[in-house]
């Protein structure tokens, strides 16, 4: 469903603080493959989620998704194919328009934005019956503005939009990190939900080691722009957060010195 | 004031109302500072003013409809495509709308409208027309406004303004959102210019100068006095702050004020309008401390209860 070829990023290309943050990253993911990228702060990996989005343009390779290959298409062309939710709560969501209307917009995806109305009778019990699964009472408030709702209120609301129409990958850039623990894991469980109803293809970030092994299908570990660790299978279901540790200071010759990594 | 003053004081508004809807579009809904309606203001009004000489004043509306649409496609595509900051972007069309409004004035600095047919003619020899005509103008224009910004364009043209990252995530071109939003902005900038050049029978080259501290002025104070809470209250809080704003000149002028000094007052108006917030916020702490302070409302029931 998706393939990355030799994908390489430098940022401030021939200046001093020229920096290699992708060094020739190959990936594929298979349909309803949920993979799982965990790795230190610099290690590329929100990087490598805008390079798919379109966010930053790449120095070399290609990326494929399906049968298009999306290496040259402008970011909201992309988003045809791409659902994604943010770490900032406030950027998946247009803060001072009400829940139905972003809702809305999410659900055009695809569509001709033209004159058509832009809330039809039909789509208000559909974003009803879509909240509603969210349970968080949101379908009791469809029109009020979305700056009114929590964080989490918010990044759940983004998931929804970022799946309302199937997308063909969905990307999580560590969008519960800024979320009380709580409220993380309700999120996530959302997200899980989710993403098994529709059988999504899916690219998440997480700092959270134990996440990284108890979500998905799949576990990838960046260092220093490359993926150092792909653990599938058995593999991954016989790891541990110890043996995770452990296997990152054999892969990478590197102690893992993160407090966000190590805490979480 | 005379009843008649206070009539001309309305129609004033009302005309200057189309044109706040136009900033209000541009920096309210864009977010974005768009300066190019200080000339599109003049450019609608030369367009008007010319073709109101030629004998067809309904046709120098649409004609400046669409100079206004162009003008504000040239600022878009600047900041767009050539990544120029919008407030750039904005004064380097004004600058050189300047030469343009000259060109389309003929090169003359003003054009009189004494004894030509306008589009007032369609009601003369009513008292009322002045103020009929334009009103039915702002009406549908309200109303077509308020049923665009609820179409599925109008949605995401919204949104950019809020937040243009979501919009290209869910699929949404800034780009396009961009440019209509100029281009509409800069319509009504300019359509309110040129009824303005056929209300006072007159263009001057420099007449849009400041236009757009007036059209933020309108704004604000619509905002401030009547409220943000729906897009169509938004809408017309824009028209009454317009209102608003002329009586507050009728007034100055009342006063004695030389029309010289009115640009000072735009000036002091808009510095009260955007300071509002501010002072408002420094009143409600004074508020506060006056409240808490030892002996203040918050400590007397102590001093009962003692």
């Amino acid at each position: 469903m998706l393939r990355i070829n030799n994908l390489s990023k430098t940022f401030n290309k021939g200046t001093q603080n020229e920096k290699k943050v992708l060094k020739q990253i190959n990936l594929t993911l298979a349909e309803g493959e949920f993979a799982v990228i965990i790795g230190g702060n610099g290690a590329g990996k929100s990087t490598l989620l805008n390079c798919i989005a379109g966010v930053h343009s790449i120095d070399s390779g290609r990326i494929i998704i399906g049968n298009h290959d999306i290496t040259n298409w402008p970011e909201y062309r992309r988003s045809l194919l791409i659902g994604r939710v943010f770490q900032d709560p406030l950027m998946g969501t247009a803060f001072a328009m009400t829940i139905e209307e972003n809702l809305a917009m999410a659900l055009a995806k695809g569509k001709s934005r033209g004159l058509q109305p832009g809330i039809r009778r039909s789509d208000k019990r559909v974003f009803r019956d879509r909240l509603a699964q969210l349970g968080l009472g949101l379908e009791n408030r469809m029109s009020d503005k979305v700056g009114l709702l929590s964080g989490g209120q918010r990044q759940a609301l983004t998931l929804l939009m970022a799946t309302i129409v199937r997308p063909s990958l969905l990307m999580l850039d560590e969008h519960t990190a800024a979320l009380d623990p709580l409220t993380s894991q309700k999120v996530l469980q959302l997200t899980r939900d989710m993403v098994a109803a529709e059988n999504l293809t899916t690219l998440m970030v997480t700092h959270n080691m134990a996440d990284a092994l108890a979500f998905g299908t799949r576990t990838l570990m960046m260092h220093e722009g490359n993926i150092i660790l792909d653990l599938q299978g058995e593999q991954r279901s016989g790891m541990t957060v110890e043996t995770l540790i452990a296997s990152f200071k054999q892969h990478s010759g590197q102690e893992l010195i993160n407090d966000r990594l190590l805490l979480s | 004031m005379t009843s008649l003053a206070l009539q001309g004081t309305i129609e004033l508004g009302i005309i200057y109302a189309i044109m706040a809807l136009g900033v209000f579009l541009s920096f309210r809904t864009l977010n974005m500072p768009d300066l190019t309606v200080d000339s599109s203001f003049t450019l609608g009004a030369a367009c008007s003013a010319v073709l109101a000489v030629a004998g067809h004043p309904w046709l120098g509306l649409m004609v400046a409809i669409g100079a206004g649409f162009i003008a504000g496609n040239v600022t878009a595509l600047l900041h767009t495509k050539l990544k120029i900051q919008p407030l750039l972007a904005g004064i380097l069309v004004m600058l050189a709308l300047y030469s343009v409004n000259l060109r389309v004035m003929g090169g003359r600095a003003n054009i009189p409208l004494i004894n030509q047919t306008t589009i007032f003619g369609l009601l003369a020899g009513n008292d009322w027309g002045p103020l009929i005509i334009p009103a039915a103008i702002l009406i549908l224009l309200i109303l077509l406004l308020f049923l665009f910004l609820q179409t599925r364009f109008g949605l995401i043209l919204r949104a950019t303004g809020d937040n243009d990252q979501m919009v290209r995530a869910i699929g949404g071109n800034t780009d396009v959102t961009i440019l209509m939003g100029l281009a509409i902005a800069n319509s009504l900038v300019a359509l309110s210019g040129a009824i303005i050049a056929q209300y006072q029978s007159f263009t001057d080259i420099s007449m849009g100068v400041g236009m757009v501290i007036i059209g933020l002025a309108s704004v604000i104070i619509g905002e401030v006095i009547f409220g943000v809470s729906s897009l169509l209250r938004r809408l017309l809080a824009v028209v009454l702050g317009a209102m608003v704003y002329r009586f507050v000149i009728a007034l100055a002028m009342e006063a004695g004020m030389p029309p010289t000094d009115m640009k000072l007052i735009s000036a002091l108006v808009v510095t009260v309008a955007l300071s509002m917030p501010a002072i408002r916020d420094y009143l409600v702490e004074r508020q506060k401390r006056w409240v808490t302070r030892p002996g203040g409302e918050g400590g007397s029931t102590d001093a009962e209860d003692k």
